[in-house]
């Protein structure tokens, strides 16, 4: 079954007179519990589509349905709403509040919810979920007091604490070493795998794409290889044809 | 009601993260706060004290004076008829309750008063009743009033002030002492408390009291004259008698044959006296003044016979001309005192803005953060504005705290009466939360507007 499903989707900056065009066309359809790496050079427009993704930007044009619900339409509250409910992001720099324990950092969301549990309970859940990802014993550290993995660790706890079907996660191990990285990709992987949480690795790193089932490349605002499921990565035809026809000329 | 709760704690965390900016941050309200409630609590004690000493002079005390007499187009001065009489005195006290609590009819005389070798004109010798006491709220600092009686009877008795006493009497008791009143002998049976001067700088305590009748009959008759001539005769009271009256005879050469026994028993003399100067009430509040003249009046109209055309045979006076006066200058300063506040919580507010503003601009990657884990726009403008609200009314709270303290030590050191102001508490809380309101919006409105990506990427 299909969470996120795109259609021919365009993304264009206007900087002054010109137009930057960035997304050039992008169709795509990710399952539910697949665990995608989204790969590409630098400036290929992987950020981009990874935040119209987490609707956190919308398109200029093209569709897009996310759990089967039309997303490019929303408003800027509908799509904070969406991202509460069903995304969990996580960023390359951990973004924890500072000088706030680890516990807290992990009840942030929860303070958006609308269903809104008792500060007792949002605790609870807060302590599970950071037990999950092994800092149980963490739970009163402020970030300045946790080494770069187990901040990242605090941001994914903080990334599931809302139970999102969909992960997102912008160079996760950028700012980690390899050892640390290692660590932080088997999490993902098991939270796939034991939870069936979507994830989505957005990185420009071969070696962490391989920790996915399925490898996207993007290349100059298109998806090069990867567009359907299935560890292959052929390249199949259709809109992919004209750049290939385009690399080819070169 | 749950959500606002939290939204006040997660801004109270955020203050917590950075208590030392965020006191210096309130200072400015703390300060303004403070003053406002210091000085309000000082200017109301002070307003309060004025009000006392208005009080003490007879603020609310009515002055009922015979009327002019007017003849061929000259009118003469206040009391020169005397058309007021002690029952125009009792028909008021029975008419015009609740609004008057008392009324004393006064006959005023000026004359020398003498004890042993000591003489003294008092500025005020007043002929009245017990009530008179009541009316000027004057307690007795020794002896007693006069009785019904002594009142009815025109007892030869006599109250004195306190520099009546002082200048007759040095040292010594004067209760129970005969002094001369115009060469009449009165026994003094009691001294009134100390009064002080009033507004007009005249010395309240200067006097000396006994019933009306007394006066009327035997002192004022001949007062006027007496008074300063008998100042430059010799120190004996009973020579000084002799001499005043070889002098200046108080009878009048007789034209008329001597009356017998039996005619004066067939012309009996009318009862006198009839006539007072003045009478004074008491009305209950100051407030109520305005109906207590209008109720007198139409009393006093309706007694001496007057019909609707005609002027009134009587003036009133109050003192409230003076009593407003005297309250317009703390009104003066109270409005200052707003003018002082309001500038400085404006000062206090723009502090608040400008901190606010910097903290947007400090935690665009935390209001980026927020907004990519679902808050939405609303979200982040309330978490600001209830942080510069939170700020602003901790610290109103520690200002109304200062303030009170500031006022504390002003009455234990400086000794000045102070006076409590709830109406100000409330009003320093409520202006704090405006401020916050005020100045926190655009603040909160600019990082509610801020874009989630280019929050995340602000470095
Ligand atoms: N807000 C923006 N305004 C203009 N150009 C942008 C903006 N954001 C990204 N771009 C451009 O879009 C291109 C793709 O950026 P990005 O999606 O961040 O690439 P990647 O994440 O693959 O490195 C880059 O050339 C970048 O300069
Ligand atoms: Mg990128």
């Amino acid at each position: 079954m299909e969470l996120i499903k795109l259609e021919d989707l365009h993304k264009t900056y206007h900087l002054g007179e010109i137009d930057v065009p960035v997304l050039k066309g992008v169709s795509l359809t990710i399952d539910r519990g697949e665990m995608v790496a989204l790969t590409g050079a630098s400036g290929s427009g992987k950020t981009t589509l990874m935040n119209i993704l987490g609707c956190l930007d919308r398109p200029t044009s093209g569709r897009y349905w996310l759990d089967g619900e039309e997303i490019s339409q929303l408003s800027a509250d509908g799509r904070a709403m969406i991202r509460n409910k069903k995304i969990g992001f996580v960023f390359q720099s951990f973004n924890l509040l500072a000088r706030t324990s680890a516990l807290e950092n992990v009840m942030m969301p929860l303070a958006y919810t609308a269903s809104s549990l008792s500060d007792r309970d949002s605790r609870e859940r807060a302590r599970r979920v950071l037990e999950r990802v092994s800092l149980g014993d963490r739970l009163d550290h402020h970030p300045s007091q946790l080494s770069g993995g187990q901040q990242q660790r605090v941001a994914i706890a903080r990334a599931l604490i809302n139970n999102p079907p969909l992960l997102f996660a912008d160079e996760p191990t950028g700012n980690l070493d390899s050892h640390t990285s290692e660590e932080i990709l088997r999490m993902f992987q098991q939270l796939n795998v034991e939870q069936g949480i979507t994830i989505v690795l957005v990185t420009h790193d071969a070696g962490v794409a391989r920790h996915a089932r399925r490898v996207i490349r993007m290349r100059d605002g298109l998806i090069e290889s990867g567009l359907f499921g299935g560890a292959d990565g052929e390249v199949k035809p259709e809109r992919s044809t004209g750049l290939i026809a385009a690399s080819l000329a070169e | 009601m749950f959500y606002l709760l939290r939204t006040i704690k997660m801004a109270g965390n955020a203050l917590r993260r950075n208590v030392m900016r965020s006191a210096l941050t309130t200072l400015g309200i703390v300060i303004g706060v403070a003053a406002v409630i210091a000085m309000v609590e000082i200017g109301e004690g002070s307003k309060k004290a004025v009000a006392q000493t208005i009080q003490s002079m007879g603020a609310n005390n009515l002055l009922i004076q015979s009327g002019a007499a007017s003849s061929g187009g000259v009118t003469f001065g206040s009391g020169s008829v005397l058309t007021l009489t002690p029952g125009d005195a009792e028909a008021i006290a029975r008419d015009c309750q609740p609004r008057i609590v008392s009324v004393a009819p006064i006959v005023r005389a000026r004359t020398q008063v003498v004890y042993g070798n000591k003489n003294w004109v008092p500025l005020y010798l007043y002929g009245t009743t017990s009530e008179f006491l009541d009316v000027r709220e004057w307690d007795l600092a020794d002896g007693r009033e006069f009785t019904d009686a002594e009142v009815a009877g025109g007892a030869d008795v006599c109250i004195l002030g306190q520099t009546l006493v002082r200048e007759l009497f040095g040292e010594e008791s004067p209760i129970d002492e005969i002094v001369r009143v115009n060469n009449h002998p009165m026994r003094v049976i009691g001294v009134l408390s100390y009064k002080g001067a009033n507004m007009m700088g005249m010395d309240q305590d200067d006097i000396l009291l006994a019933p009306w009748r007394t006066i009327k009959s035997k002192v004022s008759g001949t007062s006027a004259t007496t008074a300063n001539q008998s100042a430059v005769v010799q120190q004996d009271p009973s020579q000084q008698v002799i001499l005043t009256k070889q002098a200046y005879p108080n009878t009048s050469t007789n034209t008329l044959p001597a009356q017998t026994q039996s005619q004066a028993l067939n012309n009996p003399p009318p009862l006198l006296p009839v006539n007072v100067d003045q009478i004074l009430v008491r009305v209950a509040t100051e407030g109520e003044i305005k109906q207590a003249i209008s109720e007198l009046s139409a009393v006093l109209r309706e007694r001496h016979h007057l019909r609707a055309g005609q002027p009134d045979d009587f003036n009133l006076r109050d003192m409230t001309e003076l009593s407003k006066a005297m309250g317009s200058t703390s009104e003066l300063m109270s409005a200052l005192l707003l003018v002082v506040a309001f500038i400085s919580l404006v000062v206090g507010g723009v502090g608040i803005m400008n901190i606010m503003l910097v903290s947007v601009t400090e935690r665009t990657k935390e209001i980026g953060l927020r907004m990519a884990v679902g808050a939405r726009a609303k979200d982040i403008l309330r978490q600001f504005l209830v942080e510069a609200i939170l700020l602003c009314v901790l610290g109103g709270a520690l200002g109304i705290l200062l303030g009170r303290g500031g006022s504390y030590l002003v009455r234990v050191i400086l000794n000045w009466q102070t006076e409590p102001s709830l109406p100000a508490i409330a009003a320093s809380v409520a202006v704090s939360v405006v401020v916050g309101v005020i100045f926190g919006y655009y603040p909160a409105w600019k990082a509610s507007r801020l874009d989630p990506i280019e929050a995340l990427r602000y470095e």
